[in-house]
């Protein structure tokens, strides 16, 4: 019997396969949805203290190898959200809180109010490569960085995520200041800085302009990256960008994840690619005589 | 590939105050209910649903509400837009006696569904409600397909005085109804439904949409069902379990606004 079960430090999961953030989490009823299609965590939308709209459409856009999108953040604000939340109803299948802002009394703010609503742990989204003042912005400024998780770790009790960016080049500063603020996890990676100009008008596609690059194209940056943050912390890794099919995850845990998030594969297979890919993993570990998750994770360091 | 291609816009025509049609070269076959997103540069990307269908031409019909739809009813023909579908699941004909429900805006899009319709030789009911009679439109284009056209306005500017609901009630009463096929105001939409008990219900949703393509969550009702792709076209069946019909939507930033 080959068992899929995993943990992120205190978090335990039925099976390896995350909800990433932004996709299907608007509202109670789609995350319940992800939950019938097997995800083993739900990992809200990146909500801020504020209602805001996001960007004009096009927001997402197919590419050959990927998706690309500028979505704005759109969010009701964290009031309006709680509600949501606090419908949902699960024991096994944890819901984390994705909250984005631009400073520590802001994130702190919002944890908070995460923690009130019943998460089982927050993720602090510092990697949006398209939102002004916000994501990226803060999340290559170790300094500011450091300051935000201390004052979040300072005020909850829940497990502490830090989402990061796969556009820094100081990867291993950023990591590493991320372990010392005392955070409990990374998420790794967010969208990759992109753009697409549509030849007959000569624009930029995305109202943004420029978006974000999700999908099959980036595995392989999300795979460096999640190795490389595995040499350099010892806290635990969710690996994400490019997962499809089973075997992408466990290529992900084979980097060093403990656990891996799902986006655009939504797209490419449709909502019950938490069930497929479950399968798949399956279906891996038992031709390649594996039983537990454990004996994958961090596999390809020798 | 899910982006828009740019298209030239062939004819353009004015149907109503505020309601004007645009046709493109069709990108291939396109079923009764579906949609596209229309990419106009440098302004938005907005869902039209088609309301002409032929082999070579599309044709969505559509009102003047605001920043995207103003600078759509701005361009002339042979201007540039941006297309991305079909998109969405379209409607299913079933029974041989059809009622169709349009409100407002909604007439357009069922009219290649009755065109389909009456094709296959199907006794078919079109109930077209309005506000006021210099808001009806397409009466002609149905009435040329040989279905029975009956017009309903709140004013009593013309027809009969009331919602269109209230006429298909009568209609219900009177005729043996196989199926109904709606698409209009939510509100008309979830009296129909009621009146409808164990009569094949579909219609036509409406809501904010930003992907298209179904991960962003935007446009979900119920438990997680995505108007843009599960959709836009529900049974009956299903929406009566959707809490969310007939009583609110979201807007662009996820709140929820009632009808
Ligand atoms: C599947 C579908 C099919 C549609 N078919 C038609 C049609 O055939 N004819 C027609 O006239 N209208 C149709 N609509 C509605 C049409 O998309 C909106 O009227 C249009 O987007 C308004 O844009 P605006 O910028 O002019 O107005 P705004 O001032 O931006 O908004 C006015 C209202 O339009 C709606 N709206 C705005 N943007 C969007 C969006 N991206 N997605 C959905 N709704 C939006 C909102 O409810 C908003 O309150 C359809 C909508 C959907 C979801
Ligand atoms: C439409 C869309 C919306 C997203 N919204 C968010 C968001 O709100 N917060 C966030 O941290 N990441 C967001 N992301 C990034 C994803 O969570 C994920 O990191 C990225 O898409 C890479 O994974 P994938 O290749 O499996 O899609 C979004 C991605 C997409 C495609
Ligand atoms: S519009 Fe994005 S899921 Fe439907």
């Amino acid at each position: 019997m080959v068992d899929i079960r995993t943990t992120i430090g205190s978090l335990s999961l039925q099976n390896p396969t995350m909800l990433a953030s932004g996709i299907m989490d608007e509202d109670a009823g789609s995350m319940h949805r992800m939950i019938d299609s097997g995800a083993g965590a739900i990992v809200t939308k990146s909500i801020g203290t504020h209602p805001r709209e996001g960007y004009a459409n096009p927001t997402v856009i197919e590419l050959d190898h990927g998706l690309l999108n500028a979505m704005g953040l759109p969010n009701p604000g964290i009031d309006q959200y709680g509600e949501e939340i606090k419908k949902i109803k699960t024991t096994k299948v944890p819901l984390i809180g994705s909250i984005y802002a631009a400073d520590a009394p802001e994130f702190t703010l919002l944890a908070q109010k995460m923690q009130h609503y019943g998460v089982s742990a927050v993720e602090l989204n510092v990697s949006c490569p398209h939102a002004k003042h916000y994501g990226l912005e803060v999340g290559s400024d170790p300094v500011l960085l450091h300051d935000i998780i201390r004052n979040v770790k300072n005020h909850i009790t829940l497990p502490v995520f830090v989402k990061v960016s796969p556009n820094i080049m100081n990867l291993s500063e950023i990591v590493q200041t991320i372990e010392d603020a005392g955070a409990n996890g990374i998420v790794a990676i967010n969208t990759v800085k992109a753009m697409a100009i549509d030849l007959q008008t000569k624009r930029p596609i995305l109202a943004n302009k420029t978006g974000g690059y999700s999908g099959k194209a980036i595995k392989p940056i999300g795979i460096r990256c999640v190795y490389d943050i595995a040499q350099t912390v010892d806290i635990p890794i969710i690996g994400v960008g490019g997962i499809t099919t089973g075997l992408d995850a466990i290529e992900y845990l084979m980097a060093g994840a403990s656990a891996v998030q799902i986006g655009s594969a939504v797209y490419y297979r449709g909502p019950e690619v938490f069930h497929l890919i479950c399968q798949e993993i399956r279906t891996w570990m038992k031709k390649n005589k594996y039983t537990t998750i454990t004996e994958i994770i961090g596999a390809s360091f020798q | 590939m899910n982006r828009p291609v740019i298209t030239t816009i062939l004819t353009s025509k004015i149907e109503a105050p505020n309601i004007k049609t645009i046709t493109f070269r069709s990108p291939g076959k396109v079923t009764p209910g579906q949609y596209f997103m229309i990419w106009i540069p440098g302004v938005d990307e907005i869902p039209m649903s088609v309301s002409q269908i032929t082999p070579t031409v599309i044709g969505i019909t559509f009102r003047k509400v605001g920043d995207a739809t103003n600078a759509l009813f701005q361009l002339q023909n042979g201007a540039q837009i941006g297309i991305r579908g079909p998109l969405g699941n379209g409607f299913t004909l079933t029974g041989k006696h059809l009622l169709f429900v349009g409100g407002g805006t909604g007439i357009g899009m069922l009219t290649p569904l009755v065109e389909q319709a009456r094709k296959k030789k199907l006794t078919t009911t079109v109930i077209l409600g309005v506000q006021t009679k210099e808001q009806l439109f397409f009466q002609h284009r149905f009435q040329r397909t040989g279905a029975t056209v009956l017009v309903s306005t709140d004013d009593g500017s013309m027809g009969y005085k009331g919602f269109a609901s209230e006429l298909a009630k009568d209609v219900l009463a009177k005729e043996r109804i196989d199926a109904v096929y709606t698409c209009g105001p939510e509100q008309m939409m979830t009296a129909l439904l009621s009146l409808c008990k164990n009569i094949p219900f579909q219609a036509s949703l409406e809501r904010y949409m930003k992907c298209a393509i179904g991960i962003c969550g935007q446009c979900c009702v119920g438990r997680g069902l995505r108007v843009c792709v599960d959709g836009p076209i529900f049974d009956g069946n299903t929406l009566k379990k959707i809490e969310d019909f007939g009583s609110y939507h979201r807007d662009a930033a996820g709140r929820k606004i009632r009808f």
